[in-house]
């Protein structure tokens, strides 16, 4: 690496002021904001404060309906990241596969990657349309109903169908390139040793493959959990009624259309905490994660 | 017996190139062949094509009397080492040779039997429990061959093993892997590009140019009788000199020397001396010899490489440090023995 010297001390503490100015605005302000203001009940309207203590912390966790909105969570993150990580390794395995055409096989399939999630949310909404989505239209063939919108469990399914498909061109890509780090001659050697290709992909493929899994998992989980609010949002319309929704979109929910911001703050604090343990787990993995050569 | 077949093999790229040109090698039982050549010759597209990495577009590999062309490599009773190792990362040493063991079924006492001894043979025993990353590339090489040698097989394929490691711990490891074939009286095919490699390992060495067989021979006879320039520029350090000259009248003639030789030829022909073979006479006497002018002289310890022109071509002799060194005009003693005739213009011994 080629190390640069400054002449004065104060020169790269500059460079670094935009950044740090942006994690300091979008970032640190805001979240001390919702920390505060988590602690009290705001009068929406006047801007009057009342400080009550850890109530909207309690009141968040105890009521019914924040309960459910996390079990639907837990449930859509666990769909979406199974799901788009074992279709994303499928794919990347039969594109490692391929000879000739990998080059447009592979554009293809990262298009979807270029899709903003409110536009994959709007494109779930004519699939699964009540009048022309083609889904809709399939799924009765074998005598489904499908009512998204309207049935609690079909609107939740399409919205997991809908951010699996969005997430699978990342893991394809971060998948595909694993499968080609793996050396030539360590595929050939197993090629010696076992006669069984789907054995080779178990004990050789997959376990080399492991430091990208994990990193994708941790990647998945957050997707799942925040990132998917655009096709959430799209989706229900801004109409939740009886319909699923996702902690992050609770957040939204409470604060803006309920206009309990103490609330709301207390929420987006409990799924700070979550991402700062999830993010603490991923530097640990990343730092256990074995160098194999 | 014979051990491997290769009759007539042709390998195509679906690209159209032919990196084998339909080439015939056997290997007998316990023999230790050597594929040499240099890069892009074919010789490790022809040693894939046993271990069944590679498809054979024509011919046929016969393996201990069965025709393997279309068996599956793991199926061929082959085991390979590579020249990257190729170990698997994420097992440990133990692991790694019991893999191959493990998936033909063997039972576990037989597996850890064998990998004790296969252990002890190359003196990994203290790394079992390591990991490839915790090793030197020197061990890394032992595993490697450790993992063949638990197969048992029919046939062990080197492909180059040596190139990664360093000169002192290579030549080392050359000495290794030569007595420990002997020991286990296992064929092998070993691939080269280094012919000191080849000189030293080999029972029989395969001379490939260009997808070709150029010779087929011992050792001794591949150095002392090339069978082509091509041959005989590859084989042997520093290469064997080669002169343009014309015969005619049962001489051979160099710039204006006449060499009385008993030659059939007529014509221009390239003549081939070996540098230890060009002895050198002082200049102001009256060898038979051409006169050779000499530039630079190289010390070797034990022996001194001349380098020069004879006839306006570069020339180099080989001289024991014992003699004096030669002053810058010197003449070459010649014995019609040593000399090598080539044809002018397919390059064949003549």
């Amino acid at each position: 690496m080629h190390k640069a010297q400054f002449q004065s001390p104060i020169f790269p503490y500059l460079l670094l002021l935009p950044q740090m100015a942006i994690v300091a605005i979008f970032f640190l302000w805001p979240s001390a904001e919702a920390v505060r203001s988590s602690f009290f009940l705001q009068d929406p309207f006047f801007g009057n404060e009342t400080f009550v203590g850890i109530d909207n912390y309690t009141d968040a966790v105890t009521r019914s309906d924040y309960g459910r909105a996390a079990w639907f969570t837990f449930l859509f993150t666990l769909v979406v990241t199974v799901f788009s990580l074992g279709i994303a390794l499928l794919l990347a395995v039969a594109a490692d596969n391929v000879l000739r055409g990998q080059g447009p096989y592979k554009t293809l399939l990262m298009w979807v990657y270029a899709i903003a999630p409110p536009v994959a949310g709007l494109i779930g909404i004519m699939l699964f349309d009540q009048h022309i989505g083609p889904i809709v239209d399939f799924v009765a063939l074998f005598g489904w109903e499908m009512r998204v919108g309207v049935n609690y469990w079909d609107s939740g399914i399409a919205m997991m169908i809908v951010a699996t498909w969005k997430q699978i061109p990342v893991n394809f890509i971060f998948f595909l390139s694993g499968l080609q780090s793996i050396p030539k001659g360590v595929r050939e050697a197993a090629s010696i040793d076992n006669p069984s290709p789907s054995g080779r992909f178990w004990t050789i493929i997959f376990p080399l493959l492991a430091p990208t899994s994990f990193f994708l998992m941790i990647i998945n989980i957050t997707y799942a959990f925040f990132e998917t609010f655009g096709i959430v949002d799209v989706m229900l319309k801004g109409e939740p009624g009886n319909n699923p929704v996702t902690l992050v979109y609770k957040v939204f929910l409470d604060g803006f259309r309920g206009n309990d911001l103490g609330g709301s703050s207390a929420q987006s604090v409990i799924l700070m905490v979550f991402v700062l343990a999830l993010t603490i787990i991923q530097f640990r993995l990343i730092e256990r994660r074995v160098h194999y050569t | 017996m014979t051990t491997l077949e290769i009759k007539q093999a042709v390998k195509r790229y679906p690209n159209g190139a032919l990196a084998v040109k339909g080439v015939d090698v056997t290997v007998e039982e316990g023999e230790l062949v050597v594929f040499v050549g240099p890069s892009g010759c074919g010789k490790s597209t022809l040693l894939r094509m046993v271990a069944g990495l590679e498809s054979v577009t024509e011919g046929e590999i016969v393996l201990d009397g069965r025709l393997v062309n279309d068996i599956e490599p793991a199926h061929r009773n082959i085991a390979m080492v590579f020249q990257n190792y190729a170990l698997y990362p994420h097992m440990t040493v133990y692991k790694n040779l019991a893999y191959g063991l493990k998936n033909r079924g063997t039972p576990k006492a037989e597996i850890d039997t064998k990998v004790r001894e296969a252990a002890k043979l190359l003196q990994i025993g203290d790394y079992l429990e390591r990991k490839p990353s915790q090793l030197s590339g020197g061990q890394r090489q032992r595993v490697a061959m450790g993992r063949a040698i638990v197969r048992d097989p029919a046939i062990f394929l080197f492909d180059e093993p040596l190139s990664n490691l360093d000169a002192k711990l290579r030549n080392q490891m050359r000495l290794e892997i030569k007595r420990l074939q002997r020991r286990l009286e296992t064929a092998a095919i070993y691939v080269t590009h280094d012919q000191v490699e080849a000189m030293t390992l080999a029972d029989r060495i395969v001379v490939l140019n260009n997808g070709e067989i150029e010779q087929i021979g011992t050792p001794a006879e591949v150095y002392g009788a090339p069978a082509s320039t091509f041959v005989a520029s590859f084989i042997g350090a520093p290469p064997m000199n080669l002169l343009e000259a014309q015969t005619g009248d049962g001489a051979i003639v160099i710039g204006d020397t006449h060499i009385q030789a008993p030659v059939r030829a007529n014509g221009p022909v390239t003549l081939g001396i070996r540098p230890e073979r060009a002895h050198l006479a002082d200049g102001s006497g009256a060898a038979a010899g051409p006169p050779m002018q000499v530039d630079t002289v190289e010390e070797l310890g034990a022996v001194r490489l001349i380098h020069g022109s004879v006839g306006g071509q570069h020339f180099t002799a080989n001289q024991s440090a014992d003699e004096p060194i030669p002053g810058d005009h010197v003449r070459l003693r010649l014995q019609p023995d040593d000399l090598h005739l080539f044809d002018h213009d397919t390059g064949r011994r003549l």
